[in-house]
This record gives structure tokens, sequence and C-alpha cells, in this order.
């Protein structure tokens, strides 16, 4: 199934896989608008169970496929985002609660998980060796880039943390 | 040629043509300098003068905590946190650095010459830009438009110290990182990006353009269903430290997370970060069910954001837009709402003509060039039609952002003339032929033989030499004319400081009208140190600048009331503007005066401004309508209107004029009328200095009177019986105003 995918024929259902597609097909749409309406979509009684067990379905193949098909690098760097994004919560919970107001701080701080993310995040696309558009790139390269925008990026946060 | 091989060659002459081409954009902006001297121009430049003086005499730490007490008496003005400070540390840096190296140098010097260096950048910059477009010989040929083209050297002469000199480098520079980032999905590019916003947000307001462009190329990209990691690497790096350091600048503050300006970079910011996600999921599932999951989310997302951001707006948490902003979008805003802001010349809507003043051959060779990005329509050519497109919408708005438009045509321009010389100055020609053709037939066979080869390999092009030179040859002349017509505008439209003007006199020779240098000497040199002066803010920063006196108004307009307050002063009747001037411990006041000498941009061609704004302060003290004529004029001959003729200014302007015409009706070349004929008598000021040309005309302003009477009354004592004969109709027009 996951082979046939990377076929990337987003546009038209591919004719080959019709027969494994065709079954899912019903239930994709409910699906979708669950995932982007959940709160709403919960209160639909009848369609819940039927879109729910699709949803399970969807997250543990993706989990499975996650696990056989990355390689250890990567899950490495994937469970430093998930920390940076933990930080990045709390801090945003943490104002909700206590207010704004040294606000710089608090940009600084919030600014600082958000932007070890998005840099984090950008080595994680630059070494994946599945991104055909970084075959140029070699991951020593990458980490490279990491440093450099990593070195700015933390001048900046130190200066406005005040 | 030089035993080189070929390439290395290209790269030598490359280089040698770029540092030609920047030596000549630095050159041609010295026309001031030689004409007239080095001197710093105009209005804004004086303040940034001031400051970068400032900067260098005291500091990094003391500018940063200035407090300006010579400007907008009694209010002052936190200097460091109300200026966008790239240009003076860009000067005081280069200054140090020359020191540094044992080269002293003038501060003045600097800044003088601060702006041609930086166009010298600018031409590098477009070279650069616009061979990530093409090639490099297209980047050359917009190196050269962008060195010579008057719609930037309007800004950027030698002596206009303004942001704008450094701030055009900056744009195109940024521009090009961004681009270079995208192509590359750098996130080195994408630092290097945001360190140039920075170092451009420290210059120039403007920057909120590249903040909101680049989110818009990205959002265009995005709809064209071209996201890539690129995309994601380029725009995440350049966001996320780009908006930080944006922050570290005091006058921008915490307005990338609170304004609606900045909004647009956020949203996007945001999607891309919920595609790049759902693009990784979608690695791992199949992609029919993922495309219905991804169309859902982006749409909900849009939605969720743009309504948080309505939401936020109402609710006072985001500031809604500019009204600098809403004048963008429509024309007659700022007219009605914030006059001083239409009171700048350089805010008016730009007139058809001066697209082509300004631009001149580039103006038709723009949308050619345009139309050849739409047919590539790589990503970067994306870039270049939003760009073209947005801005010149801006440009027909604003003729001061004619200056932002500038770049990207003559990088459209380059594209079009060096397609064009791609294909008529191609060397290779078809399959050379060997034999000369004998007969007919042969000839034929050629000609076939030529289409096949055509047809085969899909090339075609002209070969024949003249056709070639048919059209090279004018193309050749075209831009010889625009080279031309370049230094024409340059030499006579922009190289003038404004603080010094010239005329010629009846032989040809040069006349220098030094008026303005010699008022505010005089003022440095004769008021006591504490002296306030009033004047039209248009004087303020000169006036602090080169008389080192305090000014109650200054060119930066950030409190209208008070503004209008002078604009009160000078458009009411001298007893009113007394009161206004005792309360603000005025002095001295300044006015600017054409009629004698034939200045046409004075003071009372600027009243009309004054009042509107004065007007929109004091509604009761003031009305436009009672300064036209019945029929509609504006006139200041006899038959202006009474509170016309009343006016501080008006008195101010024309007192003793007739004196200049031996007692004769003075005659004011700038209005082209005769003036009052009735002498104009001042009661609460007196003439203090008029320069030799008249163009400056200093009044003190009398202390109160000694036993309390107003100084009308006091004026007037033991010359009762004369005005009692006087007085019947100016009391009735009195009346009849009230």
């Amino acid at each position: 199934m996951a082979k046939k995918n990377a076929a990337q024929t987003p546009s038209t259902p591919a004719s080959s896989s019709k027969k494994h597609v065709t079954p899912a097909t019903p239930a994709t749409p409910a699906a979708a608008t669950a995932a982007a309406l959940s709160s709403a979509a919960s209160t639909v009684a009848a369609s819940t169970s039927n879109a729910a067990s699709s949803q399970v379905d969807l997250i543990s193949r993706l989990l499975s496929s996650y696990n056989k098909e990355t390689p250890q690098s990567l899950k490495i760097i994937d469970a430093y985002l998930v920390f940076v994004m933990l930080t990045g919560i709390i801090q945003f919970v943490y104002v909700i609660l206590a207010g704004t107001f040294p606000y710089n701080s608090f940009l600084a701080g919030f600014i600082a998980s958000v932007g070890t993310f998005v840099l984090a995040a950008n080595l994680r696309i630059q070494v994946n060796p599945k991104n055909t558009e970084f075959k140029h790139l070699s991951p020593e390269r990458a980490f490279a880039d990491y440093l450099f925008s990593s070195i700015i990026f933390y001048a900046f946060v130190v200066n406005f943390l005040g | 040629m030089l035993g080189l091989n070929s390439s290395s060659e290209t790269v030598w002459l490359r280089v040698t043509i770029l540092s030609l081409v920047a030596i000549l954009a630095f050159a041609s902006r010295l026309f001031s300098v030689l004409r007239f001297e080095s001197v710093i121009h105009e209005f804004d430049p004086w303040f940034n003068y001031r400051t970068t003086v400032e900067l260098v005499e005291n500091g990094f730490y003391d500018f940063v905590n200035w407090f300006d007490e010579l400007s907008w008496y009694p209010l002052g003005r936190v200097v460091g946190g109300t200026v966008y400070p790239g240009i003076m540390v860009t000067a005081g840096l280069i200054h140090k650095f020359l020191t540094t190296l044992n080269f002293p140098i003038h501060i003045r010097e600097v800044c003088v010459f601060l702006a041609p260096l930086f166009s010298g950048f600018t031409a590098i910059a477009a070279y650069l830009l616009t061979a990530e477009m093409k090639d490099p010989a297209a980047g050359l040929l917009a190196a050269a438009f962008i060195g010579i083209a008057p719609g930037y050297i309007s800004r950027s002469v030698a002596g206009s110290y303004d942001n704008e000199g450094i701030a055009i480098f900056l744009l195109v520079f940024t521009f090009y990182l961004w681009i270079k980032a995208l192509k590359l999905g750098s996130a080195f590019y994408g630092a290097l990006t945001a360190l140039f916003y920075f170092w451009m947000v420290s210059a120039w307001g403007g920057y909120v353009f590249i903040i909101n462009l680049i989110p818009l190329h990205a959002f265009a990209l995005i709809l064209m269903g071209r996201f890539s990691t690129r995309l994601y690497v380029a725009y995440s790096t350049f966001y996320v430290i780009g908006t930080l350091s944006s922050m570290q600048i005091p006058f921008v503050g915490f307005q990338p997370t609170k304004t609606n300006d900045h909004m647009a970079a956020l949203g996007i910011f945001g999607l891309l970060q919920i595609i790049a996600f759902v693009e990784m999921i979608r690695t791992h599932l199949s992609s029919n069910q993922f495309r219905s999951l991804l169309t859902g989310l982006v749409i909900g997302f849009f939605i969720i954001g743009f309504g948080g951001l309505v939401g936020l707006t109402y609710g006072g948490y985001i500031a809604p837009w500019t009204g600098r902003f809403y004048s963008l979008w429509d024309t007659g805003y700022a007219k009605k709402y914030i006059p001083i802001i239409a009171s700048v010349s350089e805010h008016q809507p730009t007139a058809w003509p001066s697209f082509f003043f300004d631009l001149q051959l580039l103006m038709p060779l723009f949308p050619a060039g345009v139309y050849l990005c739409f047919k590539e329509l790589r990503d970067e050519h994306v870039f270049v039609i939003l760009y073209a497109i947005t801005a010149s919408y801006f440009a027909g708005v604003m003729v001061r952002l004619m200056l932002t438009l500038t770049p990207i045509v003559c990088v459209a321009a380059a594209l079009a003339v060096s397609r064009l010389l791609d294909i008529y100055l191609a060397n290779a020609g078809p399959a050379p032929v060997t034999a000369a053709p004998a007969t007919e037939k042969d000839v034929k066979s050629i000609k076939e033989d030529k289409k096949k080869e055509k047809k085969k390999e899909g090339r075609f092009g002209i070969w024949s030499f003249d056709s070639k030179l048919s059209v090279v040859l004018p193309i050749g002349l075209v831009l010889t004319v625009f080279a031309w017509h370049c230094t024409w505008v340059t030499s006579n439209a922009y190289s003038s400081p404004s603080i010094v003007l010239a005329s010629r006199g009846r032989d040809g020779s040069q006349v220098i009208i030094d008026d303005f240098r010699e008022a505010y000497y005089w003022l440095r040199q004769n008021t006591p140190e504490k002296a306030k002066i009033m004047a039209w803010w248009d004087y303020g920063y000169q006036i602090t600048g080169m008389s080192n006196r305090t000014v109650l108004v200054d060119n930066n307009t950030w409190n209208n009331t008070h503004i209008a307050t002078v604009g009160k002063a000078m458009a009411c009747s001298e007893d009113v503007a007394y009161e206004v001037m005792r309360k603000l411990d005025v002095d001295y006041v300044l006015v600017i005066f054409g009629g004698a000498i034939g200045y046409s941009g004075d003071d009372i061609n600027k009243f009309l401004w004054m009042i509107r704004i004065g007007e929109g302060v004091y509604p009761n003290d003031i009305s436009e309508r009672n300064f036209f004529t019945d029929r509609g004029e504006y006139r200041i001959d006899d038959q202006a209107t009474k509170t016309m003729r009343d006016s501080l200014l008006y008195k101010m302007s024309y007192y003793r004029f007739n004196d200049l015409f031996g007692g004769k009706t003075g005659y004011d070349s700038v209005r082209g009328s005769h003036v009052s004929t009735k002498p104009i008598k001042l009661h609460t000021i007196e003439e203090a200095y008029s320069t030799e040309n008249y163009i400056v005309r200093l009044y003190q302003v009398k202390k109160p009177d000694n036993i309390g009477r107003s100084l009308s009354a006091a004026s007037t004592f033991g010359k009762k019986r004369k005005r009692r004969s006087r007085k019947p109709a100016s009391g009735k027009a009195k009346k009849g105003r009230g």
C-alpha cells in the first residue's frame, strides 16, 4: 500500500490500486470533516462511530508506517521536536494563566520554542534521504546551516529576553 | 582573448563590467557636489545628519536614550524610540571603520557620500537578483539600468542622506537572498535573508513591503500547487529570525505581533507548518485519503485564522490597519481624514508623465519583461510578477513609492532586452553551408534543409547579418538615448540640494541663492541659545540642524494637534496668533517667502495646507472658505479676503514688500499678481531679519505691554485720531465675520 502511494499521483486516483482504495473512499470525506471540525463532528451520533473507527485505523496505520520507514536519526530529531513543542505549549499555557506582563520575555521565550522547532524541522527535512530536493546538500552541510541559523537566532533571543 | 580559457575570461569580463557599472552609479550621483558643495540636502537628511553627529560624538547608548529638547517644544521628542536608526548606525560604523584605519574623515562627508556608495551596491544586488532570474548577461543589464535610472537617483544623489538611500539596496539584496534561499531550500540563505531584513527594518518603514511581499509569494506558490520543502525551509527560517530580529528595533517594538500589517506573514507561517506536517503524514499514507484531509485542514485553518484575526482586531488586541495604509487603497482617504499626510508632496498620487520622466525606456520594456516571466513561470518568476503588480499599484498611488517600483522595472526590462539580444546577437549560426549554392535548385534544397533543421531541433533565430543589424542597431541607439536622458534628468532635476538654489543670470552665468543658510546662520549667531522659533513644520529639521535652536514642530509629524496649533497661529489674525505664540513661548517666527525672486515652494503656496490642518483641530477659529474670494479664487492682491489679509502669515510675507518696488505696488512673481496696495502694519511682532532675496523672513515676537494693554492698543497709542477715521470699516468687517 505504502509503496503504491509513492507513485505520487494525487490528482487522479491510481487505477492500479483501485481495488484497495475503493472500499475506503466512502469513509474518507467523513474522516476529513471529522478532522477539520472535530468538535462539530462529535455531535453527529450516527456517523461518529464509523468515522472514529476509520480514524483509529488511519492512525494505527500511520504509526506502523512511521516506525517501519523512518531512520533512527530522524526519530531522534522527531523526539526533540516534540519536546520543543511541549516547551512552547507550556509557556503559552502559563501566559494564559499568568498574563503577558514582561511581554518581551514571553515573546523571546515563546519564539525561541517556535524557532528551535522550525530550525530543527529544517534540519530534519534536509537530512531526510527521501527528500529528493536536497540531494545536493550533504548532511554535514545541513547541520552547518542549522548551526549558523541557530547562532543568529539565539543571539536575537538573548538580546530580547531583557 | 587574454590567453585565458573562455569561461574564466567571461568571469573576468563580468567582474570588470559590474565594477564599472557600480563606479558609474556612484559617479553619476555626484552632480550636486560638483555644482554646489558637499552639503546635506533638503529636510529629513538634516535630522538624520544631526542624529548621526550625536551618535558619533556620544556613542550608541546615549543615542538610543537621547531625549531631544530642541524639537516639539514644549513636549520634546524621544529620538531613540521614534527613529529608524539603520542609516545613522551604518554611517557611524563606516566613519568608525575609516578612522580606525587612520583615514580621518568628517562625518558629514560620510553622510553625503553614503547614498551614492550604496547605489553602487544596489547595482551589484540587482545584478545578482536578475542573474537568478535569467542569466548573468541580463544581470549586467539590470545593474546598468538601476545604476542610472532617475527613479532611483532621485532619492540617492550625494547629500541626500535619507533612509531610502540605503533601504533600496537592502530591499533588492533581501529579495535576492530570498530567491536564493527558496531555490536551494537553504537555511543558511534563509538566515541571511532575515539578517538583511533586520538591517532593512532598522533603516526604513518600507520594510512592511518585504514582510508582505514574501508571504504573498509563498502563498501564491502554495495556491499554484508548488509547495515544496524548499519553500518551507526558506520561509520558516526567514520568518522566525526576521520577526524576532525586527522586534529589536525600539521603533518597531511589538508591532509584528500586534498590527495587521504583519499578520499575513504570521498566517502564511502557520499555514506552511500545517501543510508541511500534512505532507509528512502523506508520505506514510495513501494519497487518496489525504487529499481530502489536506483540503479540509487548509480551508479550516484559513477560516479559523482569518476569523481569529477579525475577532482579535475587533477585540482590540491587534491594531487595525494604520491610516497611512488606508491612504494606499483610497487615494482620497488622506485628504479627508489625515490632511497632514496628504500635505506632503511626495504622498501625492503619481502623475503619468512622471513615470516616463523617471523610467523612460524602461517603462515600455517593463511589461515585456513581465510577459517573459509569465512564459517561464519558475518559482522566482512568480516573485517578479507579484512584485511588479504590487509595486506598480503602489507607485501609482504615491509618488514616493516610485522608488520601490524602480528596481523591479529595471529587472524586468533587463530580462526583456537581454532576451532580445540573445536572439539577435547569437553567434552560433545554423550548420555552416560549406559549398556555395550553385543553382537555384541548390538554394531551394538548402532552404528546405534549413527548414527541416529548424523543425528537427526546434531552433529558430535570425542568422543573417543585416537583419541582426537592423534590430540591434536601433536597440543600441535607444539604450544610448536612455542613458543620455538619465544623465540629463539627474543633472537638471534631481541634483539640487534645495537648501542652496541656483539660477541663471541674464548673461548665462550661474547665480547661487543661499538665503536659507544665511537665515539659519543669522539665527545661530544672533538669537539667545534658548530661543524658540516658530515655523511651519517643513523647516523644523533644518532649523534645529543648522541653527541649533528650539522649534515647535518639525518634519517628524507625530503630533497633529501641535502642528494644527502652529497652523492656527499662521492663519489667524495677529491678536489670536499672539495669544497662541505667548502660550508656546515663541520668540521668533520664520516664514519662507518666494514672491520676490520667484521661489515657488514658499509658505503662501503651502498656506492652504496649514489652514486645512488647523481647521481639522480648531474648526471654530479657522475656516478654509474665508480664505477664498466669493468667486472661489485664492488671491493675494486687493481683492483678497479680509481673513486672508489679516492672517499672520500673509502679513509676515508681504510686510514692507512694497518698499522693494520704490513705493509702487509690489509684484509677486510666484503668484503672478500684484499685492495689496495697503501698507501692512504689525503690532505684535517686529521684523528681525530678511535675507538677501527675501526668501526667509524672520520676525521677533514682542513682549507683552508693560501696563497690560493689548499690543494693538499699545501700538496705536497717540495715533488715536488717525485710527478713529479708519476704524469703522474694519470694525464692521469684524462684526460681519463673527
